[in-house]
């Protein structure tokens, strides 16, 4: 291990990256596979189901299921987009067009940098977060960085320079700049919470989880369950963020055609997804640190205690996994989430979108972070806490 | 390294502060406006001052240009010809921006913002600790908040009163 802190640190950089694009853009690819599979399951057919290299179909049990599981289809597409004509319309402006499906991978390459995935226990008892940027506004850095996808649909919508993108990229703009508002109100109260007056105050999502592992009541409870109308707000307005259903507004398909990428095909086309999809796993990480106690296994039992009972104290690379293991459900629970409620609620209208944002969701978590700021102060004056 | 970093980006900010003005494509500028915001950011990053990089990101190149780039698209602005400049108004604006030029020179050389590395504080605190922020925003820098505050109150104010349509209140019109 001592040899990678030895490299440059350019270097070590580089790693990282490569490291999270290696991890992101295949998480990316599953969950594409993953949305129709679970369609398929959602709505009683087979779904993707028969592609499979001839080398695999001669494995006798293993293969035949991996091919009605649909897990070649990742291969097959990935393959066929990379490959197939790479359409540039004629009358794109084709600086923009081309840059919109790269503006849209920084940031959503990016803010993995910010989102504790894991943690171990170090020799002297202390639990270590694994993360790649440790900074101490890591929600910040998230919420800024995840801001700057919009761009992407914008530029797309903008230089597509036909009718359908164009509306596409209007909505998308006026859509996540509401939802943001919300957003941002509704984690207020989480950090209210686990920032003590006369304590250095830290936006730090590792230190949420910390928070949700201590021993009691009220320390191993998840924020969920201390704040669901936080949680509920939170999570609608990842929906909303993300362009998932009901609020998929820029590319809605019954109206739009496709939307702001209504002029795109093939690979440019495919990393618009990426984007998106990676957005959600970032997203979903994000809740489950904040709502679902990161890599703690289950409410009021933290990590420590089930590495005690496992008797895994001593080896801190057993315990890291398993954390990492039981964050990924987590994140993987939720992304399934996010593809139940796609077949579950019907598309809103955009004027819907627009009430909800502003006229329901935002008073709501004024509202909300009113109420706790009073909990909070009440707590505080009768010496609670 | 981080001197040549500086030095790229500062150019970078500059640039692109500068296309912002000249481009004709409102588009164009607007984007320009947010390659500037984000050269800033990496500006103030390299200052250690990650929080203020961060609040400037989200605020304005998350929000704010995205805003503009909103508005630019609904109302589908084109580039379109305006007037040349009078003769009048071109003697006037180099006077005003030569008395700004003035006026920045001799604050940065005289006023207690001179600062060097010697005289900052040693602890980075305001790099991250939003606590020494709150305190200082609603200590020693309340009244400025308080004053830019209500300006765009003000502000907001005058833009509903020219933007909307008041019914039976002709003289506003």
């Amino acid at each position: 291990m001592d040899f990678f802190f030895e490299l440059p640190l350019w270097v070590q950089a580089a790693l990282k990256g490569l490291a999270v694009i290696a991890v992101i853009f295949p998480i990316a690819g599953a969950c594409s596979m993953a949305e129709r599979k679970v369609s398929a399951w959602i709505q009683d057919r087979p779904g993707p189901s028969r592609a499979i290299p001839p080398w695999f179909a001669i494995i006798p049990i293993i293969g035949p299921f991996l091919q009605r599981l649909g897990a070649f289809h990742l291969l097959a597409d990935g393959g066929k987009l990379l490959f197939k004509e790479d359409p540039l319309p004629g009358h794109v402006n084709k600086f923009y067009f081309v840059m919109a499906p790269l503006v849209a991978m920084i940031p959503a390459l990016s803010t993995v940098a910010f989102v504790p995935f894991g943690a171990y226990v170090s020799e002297a008892k202390q639990v270590v977060p694994l993360i790649l940027a440790n900074v101490d506004v890591g929600l910040l850095g998230v919420f800024a960085l995840a801001s700057l996808g919009v761009y992407s649909l914008i530029l797309a919508g903008w230089a597509s320079n036909s009718k359908y993108p164009f509306l596409g990229g209007v909505r998308a703009s006026a859509q996540l700049i509401s939802y943001e508002l919300s957003m941002t109100l509704s984690v207020l109260p989480v950090f209210l919470w686990i920032n003590a007056p006369g304590q250095s105050g830290s936006l730090s999502l590792a230190r949420v989880v910390e928070y949700q592992s201590q021993p009691g009541f009220l320390g191993g409870m998840w924020f969920v369950f201390l704040m669901p109308v936080s949680a509920f707000i939170f999570l609608v307005a990842l929906f909303a963020e993300t362009n998932r259903q009901p609020f998929d507004m820029p590319e809605s398909e019954a109206d739009l055609v496709g939307g702001f990428h209504t002029e795109y095909g093939s690979f440019k086309w495919s990393l618009f997804f990426v984007a998106e999809y990676s957005h959600m796993t970032v997203g979903s990480a994000v809740f489950a640190l904040l709502f679902l106690g990161g890599w703690n296994p289950l409410p009021w039992v933290s990590l420590q205690t089930l590495g005690g009972w496992l008797h895994l104290t001593g080896h801190p690379v057993v315990l890291g996994i398993l954390s990492v293991l039981i964050f990924i459900g987590k994140v993987l629970a939720s992304i399934f989430f996010f593809m139940w409620v796609r077949w579950t609620l019907p598309r809103f209208r955009y004027d819907q979108v627009m009430r909800i944002g502003w006229k329901q969701l935002l008073p709501l978590s004024i509202l909300n972070l009113i109420v706790y700021t009073c909990i909070i102060g009440g707590m505080e004056y009768f010496g609670h806490r | 390294m981080s001197n040549s970093l500086f030095y790229f980006f500062a150019a970078l900010t500059l640039l692109s502060a500068g296309a912002v003005v000249f481009l004709r494509n409102a588009v164009a500028a607007a984007l320009s406006f947010f390659v500037s915001l984000c050269c800033t950011g990496v500006l103030f990053v390299m200052l250690d001052a990650y929080l203020l990089a961060f609040m400037l990101i989200l605020v304005y190149a998350g929000a704010v240009v995205a805003l503009f780039l909103f508005i630019i698209m609904l109302l589908d602005m084109q580039g379109g010809t305006r007037k040349p400049f009078t003769k009048a108004s071109m003697v006037a604006s180099a006077i005003a921006g030569a008395l700004l030029l003035v006026g920045v020179g001799v604050f940065a050389k005289h006023s207690e913002f001179a600062a060097t590395a010697a005289t900052l504080p040693a602890d980075s605190s305001f790099s991250t600790d939003l606590k020494v922020y709150g305190a200082s925003l609603f200590t020693t820098y309340l009244l400025p908040v308080q004053v830019i505050g209500f300006l765009l109150l003000i502000a907001m104010l005058g833009v509903i009163v020219l933007s909307k349509r008041f019914d039976g209140a002709e003289d506003i019109q």
